[in-house]
């Protein structure tokens, strides 16, 4: 585990001696204490998948959304605080259509993962502001083909196959890397997700969840869109009969 | 005839110019004359109407040739930028974007009416014509320039849909040479330029060389050659 770094840690400005900006890391921790997001690229789509955590009995179901939708073709699951998750979505909406407006043609999800690294990465530099203590996967369907990108704290975006973030990250990375994704449809893939997400669900520590997941694929003509509701309910259904089923053993 | 023959050489080049775009099955097809005129003297007999802004994309250029080689300039220099943040080649279809922003957001101050053609490994080739106030408008094929005029009802009934390479390229050497015969803002040569998968080709056509249309006279060599003549006599009885 990390150490605390007792003199150096006090602004994002400063190095430890022994190269580390302890304030970035700090920032991560934020993300790794908040509910898991999951991504998967499928071979025709990708796939986001959010452990919810219900704060409170009184929120209505499907509020406090985390996963939005960026351009007709992308989408952003947050995970980490939710304001700042907020404000990378809405940079990451201004990025793509300013894109448009210039060029003509839907932003390359590359292109949007790379400005939205820069723009998390420039809050990282300067010491009147503080990084966001939020990370991002993105996913989405470009002339390319189906792409997901995951940006953390630091700036640093790299494209996935299957990426997680959050509590249940190391749990979920070890199943997402047993699926055979070259081979998964979207359809499927909804399920598996959903699955993983129940799995690495700690009831003991964490309140209920509610399951939040959206697609960009081939079935939903290459547009970022909450699963249908039909879709997740079976997917819902099978998490929970293949949870009963470990819980047998 | 008895209007005063001084040309005022100091009014702005202007390319009167026949313009023409064509797509082909696996390309697209870039062909222009040759003529830069200021007021009524040529300026330029040989111009090079047909610009390179990157690899794959070319333009060609018609009206104010300052306004259309500041357009091109300027569109060159964000397509580059463009092509290294992406790292990979633009598509047609963004530089011809980008040449109608600069048109339409200073439509009051430029005159130039542009075709934008190349090819790219998503759409293949492509043309856009880009006229006067700034439309976009992506077309099989596109003409533009004064010359263009007289081309209309030609390309009604020429143009056909998936011509080979070498029937496109005969289309608009014919196209343009018929511009050139009936609009006095046309003339020179006819240059054209290919481009498709494989990469660019250009082409000159002289002017001596091209089809005679109704009522156009042989041309003949200069006079002038006379005074290289081994013999003396210029005249003969």
């Amino acid at each position: 585990m990390s150490s605390i770094g007792t003199g150096y840690d006090l602004s994002v400005t400063t190095f430890s001696p022994d190269g580390r900006v302890f304030q970035i890391e700090y920032a991560a921790k934020a993300v790794d204490n908040s509910g898991t997001v999951v991504g998967i690229k499928c071979k025709d789509g990708i796939v986001i998948g959010v452990e919810k955590l219900i704060a409170s009995k009184m929120m209505l179901p499907g509020s406090n959304r985390r996963i939005h939708s960026v351009h007709r073709h992308s989408g952003m699951g947050v995970a980490g605080l939710a304001a700042d998750g907020r404000q990378i979505v809405a940079r990451a909406k201004s990025e793509a259509h300013n894109y448009e407006s210039t060029y003509g043609e839907p932003i390359p999800i590359k292109e949007l993962a790379d400005r939205v690294a820069s723009y998390v990465h420039l809050c990282t530099l300067y010491w009147w502001l503080r990084p966001f203590g939020s990370g991002v996967i993105l996913g989405g369907y470009d002339r390319d083909g189906p792409q997901l990108y995951m940006v953390e704290p630091s700036g640093v975006s790299y494209r996935y196959f299957g990426a997680a973030i959050g509590k249940g990250r190391q749990a979920a990375k070890t199943e997402i890397e047993k699926l055979k994704l070259s081979e998964l449809t979207c359809r499927q893939g909804v399920i598996e997700v959903a699955k993983i997400i129940y799995g690495v669900h700690d009831e003991a520590k964490d309140k209920t969840f509610e399951l939040e997941m959206s697609w960009v694929c081939d079935e939903s003509n290459r547009q970022h869109q909450k699963v249908p509701e039909a879709l997740l309910e079976e997917a819902k259904a099978a998490a929970k009969a293949a949870l009963e089923e470990m819980d047998a053993d | 005839m008895d209007r005063d023959a001084t040309a005022d050489v100091n009014a702005p080049h202007s390319m009167g110019t026949t313009i023409i775009g064509v797509t082909y099955n696996g390309g697209v097809i870039l062909g222009a004359d040759s003529r830069t005129s200021t007021g009524l003297y040529v300026a330029n007999r040989a111009s090079d109407k047909i610009t390179q802004l990157t690899d794959n994309v070319y333009i060609c250029r018609s009206g104010s040739a300052a306004d259309s080689q500041i357009v091109s300039d300027y569109v060159r220099y964000f397509l580059h930028q463009h092509t290294i943040q992406l790292g990979q080649p633009a598509t047609v279809k963004v530089a011809a974007n980008l040449v109608r922003l600069l048109s339409y957001n200073n439509k009051n101050m430029l005159q130039t009416g542009i075709i934008v053609g190349g090819w790219d490994k998503y759409e293949g080739g492509k043309i856009y014509g880009i006229p006067l106030g700034g439309t976009i408008l992506e077309q099989p094929f596109a003409i533009g320039g004064s010359g263009s005029s007289y081309l209309y009802g030609f390309f009604d009934q020429a143009w056909k849909e998936g011509m080979t390479k070498d029937e496109a390229e005969q289309l608009v050497v014919k196209a343009v040479s018929l511009a050139i015969a009936r609009d006095g803002a046309s003339g020179g040569v006819v240059r054209t330029v290919t481009i498709n998968n494989e990469g660019v080709t250009r082409n000159f056509y002289p002017g001596d060389q091209l089809p005679l249309w109704h009522e156009e006279v042989e041309a003949h060599n200069s006079l002038l050659d006379i005074l290289n003549a081994s013999s003396p006599e210029p005249m003969s009885t």
